[in-house]
């Protein structure tokens, strides 16, 4: 088997997952110029939830096909992120818009630590089992490595969420209304736009992405945990930062690119450092990147804005 | 002094009973403690001393400088590993406080500058984030530094570390002093006493200086603040080696105070809890952010009793109370955020601030 093909394929699935919630931390960054660091919980919920909701039915209804009982989960998951999402919003961020700047941040990690900790008291600190036979079990091989349908299903999917996220920022009354408050809130407010809507508008679509991102990982890896979100949400972060943050475009290849370096990192960091470093320092890769990127080429790769100063 | 000048004779030694009584109290509060609450609160009451120390070290970061950081436990981890590594079998060493601790305290000066300097141009949302993840690459390091060669001993810590010895008289077993009989942890509540002690003064200093002024400067306005002639790249950099000097020294006493160290102590949510100290009891302000030590640490150590409350009340316990805790934290932090921003002792400042933008 061909490792480096193998571990692009690996990055690759993994990277469409980061892109997924990238895109959530820069459409919010885009129009607020806030980082909702509970974000990444987001994702953790919409997974648990789904996997509650899959496992509940599969115990009810075992003839059902796996696909439709997954589809189930998934389709629970998200709206429960969206108003998750929302009420985020709406609770943590909205009265605080003309604080100082440090206010957001502290509710964020707030909301964090409670979503982490309800999730924990309710499903338990324990990895909670995704079914996996639940979903199609093929392997193809390509160039010498293997990818399961579950990747191959979860590269499609991000694909086609991401064209129509395109399309629904760039062609729609709403796309319209999101990019005018990103450019300029008070004028939009000027011109008719409900900026309060569009803000809503913008946690919630990014949520419904944290949802199926997080359902994906959860399907992919065959596991979730409450503590899961933290890391997720801190490399998709980086991801977006990579790419550029409130760039659309900028989020999609941040993550993708993220993806790939952490696989290929993990896999030749042992050659790399004869011995000495080995896969389990995987985890700073991310934030190596963050680092670099930020102090380098802090408007990332795609990013025209450049990060304001102090 | 000079306020003290201006009170007449009667109110200064109105002053002056107050402080030996505070002074008397303090000395005592241990035997109290321990006659009241029992042994183990002696210990609890030496770690809200750390956490002051902590706590008052970030403040000068976070509350003066205005600069958010997330990673602060890096340094404290630093300062304890120092310790570990110089005075425990690990190494086979066993070198003396006087060595240890600035060392300790000078390498984690050396990585503040080491993760100030690629940070300077970053706004606060986006250092913090940075931040976190310097401290987690730390923990990293930490964590996996087992092989090929055994550093840190991995995940499973350094053990059998030495405890602080002053020229001979060891803090780490009971003493006879003065005809009373002192067990370790009333000998450490003493020494980390001092240390505070020490770091209020630093801190009160340092508040009034020429520094602490460029600080507030900084946070409030970077760009006036340099117009003003302020080498804000210095200052800035000064502040995170002034916090992370402090973090060094609190870990290594920590270090040797607990005679055990693995990365476990070191992860996020003891960054999280240190700065929650300062959010709740008021950002740049010293009185409030020793509050905010003793509340987040003695709060914990109470709600224990609400395992035993759930027991009595339902006959078994639903919700294990350490994990309460950090979901009342979560809650905490919101709500102080949302409806008393400033904190429960703010400073004057921080008040008129948020009442202008209240406004």
């Amino acid at each position: 088997m061909d490792i480096f093909a193998q571990q692009l394929i690996n990055g690759l699935v993994l990277g469409s997952v980061y892109a997924l919630v990238a895109l959530g931390y820069t459409l919010v960054y885009g129009i607020l110029e806030l980082i909702n660091f509970a974000h990444g919980e987001t994702t953790m919920m919409g997974s648990m939830i789904a996997l509650a909701v899959i496992g509940a039915l599969f115990g009810v209804a075992p003839d059902l096909p796996g696909i439709v009982i997954v589809l189930t989960g998934l389709l629970v998951a998200i709206p429960a992120c969206m108003l998750l999402g929302y009420s985020i919003e709406r609770v943590a961020y909205r009265p605080l818009r003309h604080a100082p700047r440090l206010a957001p941040l502290i509710t964020a990690i707030g909301i964090s630590i409670v979503l982490q900790n309800v999730a924990m008291l309710i499903w338990g600190k324990q990895y909670i089992a995704f079914p996996t036979t639940l979903l199609p079990q093929g392997r193809h091989e390509i160039l010498g490595a293997s990818i399961t349908d579950v990747q191959i299903a979860i590269l499609v999917l991000t694909v086609a969420i991401m064209a129509g996220l395109v399309i629904l920022v760039n062609r729609t009354r709403l796309g319209r209304a999101m990019r005018a408050t990103a450019q300029a809130p008070a004028v939009a407010q000027l011109m008719g736009v409900n900026v309060n809507a569009v803000i809503s508008a913008t946690f919630i679509i990014g949520s419904a992405l944290a949802a199926i991102a997080g359902v994906m990982v959860s399907a992919n890896y065959g596991q979730a945990h409450y503590y899961m979100g933290f890391l997720l949400g801190l490399k998709a972060f980086s991801a977006a930062v990579l790419g550029g943050i409130g760039n659309l475009a900028g989020a999609m290849l941040g993550g993708l690119l993220l993806g790939v370096i952490e696989a290929l990192g993990a896999g030749y960091i042992g050659d790399l450092t004869g011995g000495f470093l080995g896969s389990h320092y995987q985890d700073i890769f991310a934030f190596m990147v963050l680092i670099l990127v930020l102090t380098l080429k802090p408007s990332g790769l795609l990013g025209s804005k450049s990060v304001e100063r102090a | 002094m000079n306020v003290l000048d201006t009170l007449t004779g009667k109110a200064k030694s109105r002053v002056w009973l107050t402080a030996a009584l505070l002074l008397l109290g303090l000395v005592l509060l241990p035997f109290l403690v321990e006659a009241s609450l029992g042994k183990s609160w002696v210990r609890i009451i030496d770690l809200a001393l750390l956490y002051i120390m902590l706590a008052l070290g970030l403040n000068i970061v976070v509350g003066y400088a205005g600069l958010l950081d997330l990673g602060y436990v890096a340094f404290y981890a630093v300062g304890a590993y120092c310790w570990a590594l110089l005075a425990s079998p690990q190494f086979g060493l066993n070198l003396p406080f006087w060595i240890i601790l600035p060392a300790g305290a000078a390498i984690a000066a050396l990585f503040g500058v080491l993760l100030g300097t690629p940070t300077l141009r970053l706004r606060g949302d986006y250092l913090a984030i940075v931040t976190l993840g310097f401290g987690e690459i730390i923990r990293i390091f930490i964590n996996n530094l087992n092989a090929p060669i055994n550093i840190t001993n991995g995940p499973q810590g350094i053990t059998l570390i030495e405890p602080m010895s002053i020229f001979g008289f060891s803090l780490g077993k009971t003493q006879d002093v003065l005809g009373l009989t002192l067990s370790s942890p009333h000998l450490y509540y003493y020494l980390f006493l001092l240390c505070v002690a020490l770091v209020v003064f630093v801190c009160v200093r340092l508040e009034n200086s020429r520094i602490g002024r460029a600080w507030v400067a900084i946070r409030e306005d970077e760009m006036a603040a340099a117009a003003a002639g302020i080498n804000t790249r210095n200052i800035k950099l000064l502040a995170f080696a002034m916090g992370a000097t402090f973090g060094g020294l609190s870990g290594g006493l920590f270090a040797s105070f607990q005679g055990f160290v693995s990365p476990e102590s070191f992860n996020l949510m003891e960054s999280i809890m240190i700065l929650s100290m300062i959010v709740l009891g008021g950002m740049g302000n010293i009185p409030g952010v020793i509050l905010g030590a003793i509340l987040v640490t003695v709060i914990p150590e109470a709600l224990r009793y609400t395992g035993d409350l759930q027991r009595v009340l339902f006959g078994q316990v639903y919700i294990d109370p350490a994990d309460l805790r950090m979901l009342l934290f979560g809650i905490a932090l919101v709500m102080m955020m949302l409806f008393r921003p400033a904190g429960l002792l703010p400073s004057k400042q921080r008040k008129r601030e948020f009442a202008e933008d209240a406004a």
